[in-house]
């Protein structure tokens, strides 16, 4: 019946079954994407790139650029410095004690990302929890405003992509030896040589994925900005989607769209380069 | 120093779940509160604000329309997915790989991209059904998640099981049924959750496909946040946390969560 996989490189009948899915994808989701980056540079009067020189050329627009990559920045360190540990300790658990820090970990994932920006909003209101919590525990006299500013924006975004730094790293982490930052201990390595010699490299790969996913996510991201903190801090997505919903401004909602593509793309596949140097430098 | 280095990672990681849990525990106790505001601590104690679901307008309605979009959607995805996975594992297709990634690319592409390209397509084509341009859409949104699970648990699957229960006596399509699909049951099964959750609290793209009528669960739910914000919301909040709780649940009974991330 199954003819053993190592007879000849011929194509199996079993190959076509993947033309429905692919036919599909190819005409609801390529196509789409091409003719979207095609009405960018062509508009009614033919080639143009008004949208794009509106874009790169703009002070507005070139701010916001800024502003969403500085958003993003902000968000991917934020997000390193707490996961990176956490990845470690989440690892290190045992049993069932890691099933249920895992699970704690990952069901934020699945929450709607409206649920959660609504609870940050009754976390950081002016009778929300957190004012709350200071007033009682005496930190502050009176109720201080946290929601509309650039404080709850980094937090919120921090909440909303933390899951997606902690558990690449952990994946990383979970598989390494932890025998051998004990052998360069017994090789008389101190600590911090210990560190930034033998697990520091060792956990890499999943540091490159964790920042990549982050920050691509965090570029892009539209629903976190806009219900924390609005027109106050306009990001790409939020230009992207003015331009079509409410300016009916195609050729610069596409032009934009091009950009951002651009980035999440440039993000992934150096994360993918860097991967494999990673890889290939230790052989795994 | 090693004890150290111990105690801050476990802070760490305690800071990052609390951190995490944080907005997502908040919204439980406001949905029982007997005052029309979010205001912390809640006062009192009520379920009208579960009874009030009922009333709010177009609520219930984009719940059945996120629910129908999120299982059409899926359904559509396992078929079309899990007959391309088999291809590309079984079918000595030349340059498997680069098609694999194909498939999967939606999920790395910015959401708002997605759907303004899916606008603009739909505009172009002239198909100005709401309904019909979510569903085409959700597929593309649902694919990459059926695509990895069905992906992984196929080329794990040792296909020699198959010859062996032939050679055991087995049809052939017995033999599917009695040792391939209880063997990848699993992976479809989480690899279909995971889908139905992504459909089902899309925001991105929906909201560019959505009309008057045909709005999906979450863009009805902002909209109301924008319009009318009081404690109902916290309500329906809860109810979807709970969800969320039982259909993780679900998946690690049925593959393991830690398997689940990792695919």
């Amino acid at each position: 019946m199954m003819a053993p996989a190592s007879t000849g490189r011929k194509l199996d009948p079993l190959a076509f079954l993947a033309l429905p899915g692919l036919i599909f994808m190819a005409l609801v989701f390529l196509g789409p994407l091409l003719l979207m980056l095609w009405s960018s540079i062509y508009g009614a009067e033919g080639f143009t790139v008004s949208g794009y020189a509106r874009v790169l050329g703009d002070d507005y627009y070139i701010k916001v650029i800024g502003q969403t990559l500085q958003l993003a920045l902000i968000t991917t360190v934020g997000a390193l410095i707490l996961g990176y540990p956490a990845a470690f300790a989440l690892a290190r658990a045992k049993g069932w004690r890691q099933v249920v820090l895992f699970a704690l970990v990952f069901l934020p994932l699945t929450v709607s990302i409206i649920v959660k920006s609504f609870g940050w909003g009754i976390v950081l209101r002016r009778d929300g929890i957190l004012n709350w919590l200071m007033l009682n525990l005496g930190l502050i006299e009176r109720p201080i405003r946290m929601i509309f500013t650039e404080f709850a924006l980094y937090a919120g975004m921090i909440n909303v992509f933390l899951p997606f730094m902690v558990l690449p790293i952990y994946s990383v982490v979970r598989m390494m030896d932890p025998r051998l930052p004990d052998a360069a201990a017994t090789l008389g390595a101190s600590p911090w040589f210990r560190f930034t010699r033998v697990t520091l490299p060792l956990s890499l790969p999943g540091v490159v994925a964790g920042v990549s996913i982050v920050f691509s996510l965090a570029v892009a991201a539209y629903v976190t900005p806009s219900l924390l903190m609005g027109d106050r801090y306009m990001t790409m997505s939020m230009v992207m989607a003015k331009a079509f919903l409410n300016l009916r401004d195609w050729q610069l909602g596409a032009a934009m769209a091009a950009v951002l593509l651009t980035l999440a793309v440039v993000v992934v596949i150096g994360a993918a380069i860097l991967q494999r140097r990673l890889g290939t430098a230790k052989g795994s | 120093m090693e004890r150290f280095a111990k105690g801050l990672t476990s802070f760490a990681l305690f800071l990052t779940i609390a951190f995490l849990l944080l907005p997502i525990v908040v919204v439980i106790p406001v949905s029982f509160t007997e005052a029309p505001i979010f205001a912390f601590p809640p006062e009192g104690f009520s379920l009208q604000w579960y009874g009030r679901i009922r009333n709010v307008d177009g609520l219930l309605s984009a719940l059945g329309l996120s629910a129908q979009i999120a299982a059409l959607s899926t359904a559509i995805s396992l078929l079309l997915g899990t007959l391309c996975a088999i291809a590309l594992v079984r079918g000595r297709l030349p340059g498997a790989e680069s098609v694999a990634t194909f498939m999967v690319s939606p999920l790395m592409l910015p959401g708002l991209v997605l759907g303004i390209a899916m606008l603009q397509a739909m505009r172009e084509l002239g198909l100005r059904d709401a309904w019909l341009s979510l569903l085409i859409a959700h597929v593309v949104i649902t694919m990459p998640f059926i695509m990895r699970t069905v992906l992984a648990s196929l080329s794990l699957f040792d296909f020699a099981m198959v010859d062996a229960a032939r050679t055991l006596g087995c049809s052939y399509p017995l033999a599917i049924w009695r040792v391939l699909v209880p063997n990848i049951l699993p992976g479809f099964v989480s690899g279909a959750l995971f889908a139905f959750i992504a459909s089902f609290d899309n925001y991105p793209v929906s909201m560019f496909l959505v009309d008057v009528r045909t709005k999906t669960l979450p863009i009805q739910l902002l909209n109301y946040l924008e319009i009318s914000p009081d404690p109902t919301l916290a309500a329906v909040s809860t109810l979807l946390i709970l969800l969320t709780i039982f259909v993780l649940f679900l998946c690690d009974r049925l593959v393991g969560l830690r398997r689940m991330a990792s695919i």
